[in-house]
């Protein structure tokens, strides 16, 4: 099997400080729509600044390098074994290389291992065999202080009048942007999973992530709650690092899960705008990245 | 933009309002969470016997912390191996956690000035007015535009604590930020809390 550790450094160097188009794009589209001379205008202008520089420079977009969350879609044949220590050295590197923060701590010890290696769960790895014949690995890099605004409910809640239906779902929504406020760097993208259990749930609702910000769920009812939840999020008015204005968040993504008769769970995973995914693909000799 | 330099007296900071842009220079120390804890638990609550360098570590930056300002970050920092330190990347990091440290921490080494992202409460807020200082919000995420400010890495206290968490003595050069709490009790985030919770309510009201 062959080495590909160079390259998923490469894949976490990219991810780190070379922003996805799509994310930036709409970042532009937001600039034009705050009041010009307003704190929130002022944050999107700089966001843009160091959004350049740190792709001009290869320097990481934001200090806190998150939780590097990897995806690897692989064929028959390859060892899920050997692809994690690959994983593992080059992130070892990255962090050596000031690509990463080193951000593995040790919860009992308080202990930061400082090459980002910690337990088996850190970095995150999920396999899966594919019938393809392309390897794929797609990695985000989630920080703390959105994953820290992340919240799951169980419908129904009666202190927001939300029941077990979408109507119910969208209540429960804006109510963690809200408390969000801007604390998750906002504008951020919203990723939301309904059903599943507490776990599957809050996976899935990061998965959704994965998706480009213009990939529309194929269920029309949720391509409309969708549409909606960005619309009445804006409405709010947080802004731009809850200075106020027009752009709380860029977009949501909602999938669905099947869940036990008992549970109706809603999970909500913020992203900030630093929205850090990137995507490697192996195809025999030719690696490509996006 | 008010260009400010550290350390910050009364009368700039009593001159400062919610919504100034301000460019800050001088010397600044980089605390976070397990500084913050560090800080309260050892020297003010006292829950806790001093160890190992603590004692030193206080005293060195008690003189910074005079009118001084403390930046809530985590940085990405270069030269590890060879102690020739540089900020590669240094945004602010989410203010909240602490909350339930940083107006003791401001009264005990008279800080003026509080930097980091999304705000604080009224603990914070009321602290603010009593020494009197001000909170700073500089731009979350804008870390290698912000890394550019740092200048130079004077130190590093409390290394162990780990890179993100460790107690960085950093000189900055116009480093961006805007006023979003001030000493006469205006804060942004109270103001825009309550705001869109107006809003939230009209739209739970909604089908």
């Amino acid at each position: 099997m062959r080495d590909l550790t160079e390259n998923i450094l490469e894949l976490i160097r990219l991810a780190s400080t070379d922003l996805p188009p799509d994310v930036e794009a709409s970042l532009r589209q937001a600039v034009e729509r705050e009041a010009p001379g307003s704190a929130g205008r002022g944050a999107l202008e700089t966001i843009l600044k160091n959004v350049e520089l740190a792709r001009q420079n290869s320097t990481p977009i934001c200090q806190d390098t998150g939780t590097p969350i990897f995806y690897v879609y692989y064929p028959e044949g390859w060892s899920t074994r050997r692809l994690r220590d690959q994983i593992r050295s080059a992130i070892a590197e990255a962090t050596a290389r000031s690509y990463l923060r080193p951000n593995a701590v040790d919860a009992l010890s308080g202990r930061n291992s400082g090459n980002n290696l910690g337990d088996d769960h850190f970095p995150t790895i999920h396999f899966e065999e594919v019938a393809e014949d392309a390897l794929r690995i797609d990695l985000m890099l989630k920080g703390g202080g959105c994953e820290n605004v992340g919240a799951q409910y169980s419908l129904p809640n009666s202190a927001l009048g939300a029941g077990r239906d979408l109507a119910g779902v969208r209540k429960v929504v804006l109510d963690a942007v809200h408390k969000a406020q801007g604390k998750g760097c906002a504008p951020g993208v919203i990723g939301v999973a309904i059903g599943g259990d507490r776990g599957s749930s809050y996976s899935a609702s990061k998965e959704v992530l994965f998706h480009e910000l213009d990939e529309r769920t194929p269920d029309l009812e949720l391509a409309a709650l969708e549409d909606r939840l960005t619309t009445e999020a804006n409405q709010l008015g947080i802004g731009p690092m809850g200075f106020g204005g027009e752009t709380t968040v860029l977009g949501t993504k909602i999938t669905n899960l099947h869940r036990l008769p008992a549970s109706y769970f809603v999970s909500v995973s913020y992203m900030c705008w630093a929205y850090r995914r990137r995507s490697m693909t192996v195809v025999g000799e030719v690696v490509s990245f996006a | 933009m008010r260009q400010l330099t550290i350390p910050l007296d009364d009368k700039t900071i009593l001159s400062l309002k919610v919504g100034d842009p301000v460019l800050l220079s001088g010397i600044m120390i980089t605390g976070r969470d397990a500084v913050h804890k560090w800080m309260v638990d050892t020297f003010i609550k006292e829950t806790r016997q001093p160890q190992g360098d603590d004692r030193e570590v206080y005293a060195a930056i008690k003189t910074l912390l005079v009118g001084g300002v403390i930046y809530h970050c985590g940085p990405v920092v270069s030269g590890l191996d060879t102690k020739d330190y540089r900020f590669v990347a240094a945004g602010p990091t989410t203010s909240t956690r602490e909350e339930p440290y940083q107006g003791d921490v401001m009264r005990h080494f008279n800080v003026r000035g509080v930097i980091g992202k999304g705000g604080m409460g009224t603990k914070t807020l009321a602290a603010c007015q009593e020494v009197p200082g001000v909170y700073f919000h500089a731009v979350g995420g804008a870390a290698s535009w912000i890394a550019q400010t740092v200048e130079r890495v004077l130190g590093v206290y409390k290394l162990d604590f780990g890179v993100p968490e460790a107690l960085w003595v950093i000189a900055v050069k116009d480093f961006p930020a805007v006023v979003t709490m001030d000493s006469h009790g205006g804060s942004l985030h109270a103001e825009i809390e309550q705001k869109s919770k107006a809003v939230l309510e009209e739209l739970l009201a909604k089908a």
